[in-house]
């Protein structure tokens, strides 16, 4: 996602900094995905006062508040839709939208799918724990068959939400996979994302340590297998994309699974963006424009 | 008594009725006649019942009126429904091969038109309709060349031949009833006064350009979706993104976001969508970023009926989303004033931060009204408030100061209004949230709980209140001070209240008018001492339980002596508020529900 993106000489971890400190449980996966984000925001040197980050709510929608660029802490599920008036009104801003599993797939899922049908240029990140962590531990939408919760005590049986395939299908151009555990990769597909120019959607497994001991660390580290590992795979490929994106169990893929270049992002498909952002165009109708509108009447 | 004349046209849905009324419309307003239509349909496309109304005259025109001059009904239907209406000295135009009379009221002129001899009823289908038109402007005494200008442009893309047929045909129907008819006794007259013909929603929509809205957005949803489609055919050249979104919640978020961003931010409903908006007023108070919302009030409640007239959505709009917030509400008294009232929300909701609510209705949104162009306004007062944007932003221009730590979002001030930096400002970088938060805009909901500063911050905001009060006028009395009557209404019922007055104090019964505009600043205090001296006050509302008597009382313990409801789908018409003034002042009752004659 970028467009006429500025760059800074200097930017630092420091910079970005929140004025305060995430109150996250310790041990949280939360915590390796900002320090990703902070960490790729250095790399790829955009002023800080030049990105917003807007999120839900939830624990991991507090994140806005723990990194020091401009921020939206919004309502449960509608971080996408502020996002996009955000960046129709000010295509210049790098936006990354945060949020969790239960944000995104559950209350904010009708967004979700707009989104990206649109796509809205930002980077979506959604800290997925497979659980409702802020409400103290209910099943959420990627909640596995089975899985015990105070909502559903003696185990879940609704089928998840795959959201790699949900996304793949729904037109994202940029589907990733990521992992908190894994700073380096992550911090990659962090600066992928918000390079791509159109909507990148990046599902990072985020364990969450207090409320669900079925996706632990421990659990994830053996199966995880990043598809750039793979010399064969090819991200173009939309179909093998698909296929990847199903696999679960002894083998979970991480990584870019796919990205296109060859849509416009909305804004750059609205001819009325043409002449710049709309927050620096003149706010009156031409006056010969203003006329014919009421000639038209008469 | 003003001299105004109305001509009623029925048919099904699909049938051509809005044709015959746009050609009417241009030539009356062409004549520099003031003209008010409003159109009585259903949810259908095709089929159903159809009538629109155009009442017309040399003054200004602001409601249907109380009776209908001619009729042309364009099926049996419309014909058996409405012919009883009519009074003596009206007259009704028809296709004699389809349509049969029935039994009309002396002095009620049946005006058959021979249709199969005057036109190629095989080639033109609508050619009842023509004849219809040309028949009824000669009785109306207009001369022929105003007709064929107007199906000129109206037919000029369909090509030469079919401007000629149907100029023909409108030519045919002129003369036939130049031949078998009686003209009206009083020809329409002429005025040297010009007229845009447009709907309240197009005057909202227009209305939001002038005043420089940059982002409009919504779901379509009836009866606001007119808004919608004049932004959408005009964005490119006034240069607004509009989108259409998922559903209203996404349409209040994505307003706010935008809004958000620095440019002005509006979005339409009815009360549906509206209700799945409240949670996002919440966040625009809370965050305080400014939205203006239009609610286009049908009859509801739930999905209601979609196609019909309320105003039944004004508690709705004054308990919208949870905690207490400042907001402000306004109801557009006539379609001009749909036009007028957007950018003085603008300027409000920009000043204080907060959401702005338009409560429209069907009536206003989807009827048609001759407005004076001067009051199209495109160059109104635009006061962004205290914004501080980027160097070409379009606020105020404020400086950029480079005080990076020192700026706070949210500073308690004495009123209540801070300073708002939009995103991509250098120096002022802050997070703006929906948890309360302090100053800084730090979260004081989760780890920080705070009751001294939760305080203050409330505080801060409602202080806003007093602010919002002071800067919007107090509503004023209209009409002979010591009148027998006041009547009291807000929003839509302006006209027609208005034009009972005139009614009444012909007939001897002094009456007054109290029309609100503003609901929310009330300005309690005004309106009581307005009322202090009234001999006989009743409210005037078009919903079942008396919205706004009720919110007056629970502002100002105000009650009146009697209330005028309807709430039937269909708008008063003058004689209703008389006739339940009357008998209200015989002592008859204290609520009258007057019955719509008219069935549509």
């Amino acid at each position: 996602m970028a467009t006429s993106v500025q760059r800074t000489s200097q930017l630092t971890m420091a910079d970005l900094k929140g004025r305060v400190d995430p109150d996250w449980c310790p041990g949280c996966g939360d915590f390796g995905v900002l320090a990703a984000i902070q960490k790729a925001l250095v790399e790829l040197r955009i002023p800080n006062h030049n990105v917003v980050a807007i999120s839900g709510i939830g624990c991991s929608s507090n994140l806005p508040g723990f990194i020091n660029t401009y921020g939206m802490h919004t309502l449960h599920g509608r971080a996408l839709a502020v996002a996009t008036g955000l960046k129709l009104a000010n295509h210049d801003l790098t936006v990354l939208v945060t949020g969790g599993d239960g944000d995104g797939f559950g209350i904010g899922g009708n967004h979700f799918l707009h989104t990206m049908r649109r796509n809205v240029d930002l980077l979506y990140i959604v800290m997925d724990n497979q659980i409702y962590g802020l409400t103290t531990g209910q099943t959420s939408p990627t909640s596995r068959i089975g899985m015990k919760t105070k909502s559903m005590p003696f185990g879940n049986i609704e089928a998840p939400v795959n959201p790699i395939l949900l996304a793949l299908a729904a037109g994202a151009t940029f589907v990733a996979r990521g992992f908190s555990g894994d700073q380096k990769h992550l911090t990659d597909l962090i600066k992928q994302g918000i390079e791509h120019k159109g909507f990148s959607f990046l599902d990072v497994f985020s364990p969450c340590v207090t409320y669900n001991h079925d996706n632990t660390y421990q659990w994830y580290r053996p199966r995880l297998k990043k598809l750039e590992d793979d010399p064969a795979y090819d991200a173009t490929d939309w179909p093998a994309a698909m296929e990847k994106s199903l696999l679960w169990g002894e083998e979970i893929p991480i990584g870019r699974f796919f990205e296109r270049t060859d849509v416009p992002a909305l804004h750059a498909a609205e001819p009325v963006l043409n002449e710049g952002p709309l927050v620096d165009c003149d706010p009156r109708v031409p006056p010969d424009e203003a006329r014919s509108f009421i000639e038209e009447l008469m | 008594m003003k001299q105004t004349f109305a001509i009623a046209i029925g048919g099904a849905a699909g049938q051509g009725v809005a044709t015959p009324g746009d050609i009417f419309a241009k030539i009356f307003s062409r004549r520099g006649l003031s003209l008010n239509a409003y159109n009585a349909y259903q949810s259908i496309i095709r089929g159903g019942h159809t009538l629109l109304t155009i009442r017309t005259g040399p003054e200004p025109v602001t409601n249907m009126g109380d009776r209908i001059d001619l009729l042309i009904p364009l099926n049996q239907d419309t014909m058996d429904r409405h012919l009883k209406l009519l009074g003596s000295g009206a007259s009704c135009i028809y296709n004699a091969e389809t349509i049969k009379p029935g039994v009309a009221a002396d002095g009620v002129q049946l005006c058959p038109l021979p249709v199969s001899e005057l036109a190629d009823i095989t080639r033109n289908k609508v050619a009842q309709n023509t004849l219809a038109i040309g028949a009824g402007l000669h009785m109306m005494g207009i001369g022929f060349p105003a007709l064929e200008e107007v199906l000129r442009e109206q037919f000029k893309k369909k090509g030469e031949t079919v401007v000629a047929e149907n100029v023909g045909v409108a030519r045919a129907g002129y003369d036939y009833a130049a031949a078998h008819f009686k003209a009206f006794p009083n020809p329409l007259p002429k005025t040297e006064k010009r007229y845009a013909v447009l709907s309240g929603n197009i005057a909202m929509a227009m209305g939001g350009a002038a005043a420089g809205v940059k982002f409009y957005c919504a779901y379509p949803m009836s009866p606001s979706t007119g808004v919608l489609h004049w932004m959408a055919a005009h964005a490119r050249k006034a240069g607004i993104m509009v989108r259409q979104v998922e559903d209203e919640i996404g349409v209040i978020n994505m307003a706010i976001g935008a809004a958000h961003a620095g440019v002005r931010s509006m979005c339409a409903t009815s009360g549906g969508g509206f209700a799945l908006m409240s949670e996002g007023l919440g966040m625009s108070a809370m965050i305080e970023t400014p939205v203006v919302v239009i609610d286009c009030q049908r009859a509801g409640p739930s999905t209601g009926v979609p196609t019909k007239t309320e105003q039944g959505d004004l508690w709705q709009m004054l308990g919208a989303a949870f905690g207490d917030y400042p907001r402000v509400i306004a109801a557009p008294l006539d379609i001009a004033d749909c036009f007028k009232l957007i950018p003085e929300m603008f300027n409000l909701v920009d000043r204080f931060q907060c959401p702005g609510l338009v409560l429209c209705d069907l009536l206003l949104s989807e009827g048609r009204l001759g407005v004076d162009p001067k009051d199209l306004d495109f160059s109104p007062v635009i006061d962004r408030g205290e914004l501080i944007t980027g160097v070409n932003g379009n606020g105020a221009g404020s400086a950029v100061i480079a005080t990076n730590g020192g700026y706070k979002r949210y500073q308690i001030t004495e009123s209540g209004i801070s300073p708002r930096a939009v995103p991509g400002v250098p120096g002022h970088i802050h997070t703006v949230a929906t948890d309360e938060h302090m100053e800084d805009g730090v979260l004081i909901s989760d780890e920080f709980t705070n009751p001294i500063k939760r305080r203050a911050m409330m505080e801060k905001r409602m202080r806003k209140v007093a602010g919002i009060e002071a800067a919007v006028r107090p509503p004023k009395l209209r009409g002979p001070r010591d009148a027998e009557i006041t009547l009291i209404g807000w929003g839509s019922t302006k006209g027609v209240i208005e034009e009972a007055c005139e009614i009444l104090n012909e007939e001897g019964i002094s009456a007054n008018q109290l029309q609100i505009r503003w609901l929310v600043p009330l300005h309690g205090e005004a309106i009581l001492e307005l009322l202090s001296n009234a001999r006989h006050t009743i409210i005037v509302e078009n919903n079942y339980s008396g919205q706004f008597a009720r919110y007056l009382r629970s502002e100002t313990s105000f009650a009146p002596d009697g209330h005028i409801r309807k709430y039937d789908g269909e708008p008063f018409m003058p004689h209703h508020i008389v006739e339940a003034v009357k008998e209200q002042l015989g002592g008859k009752t204290k609520l009258s529900v007057p019955v719509h004659e008219i069935m549509v």
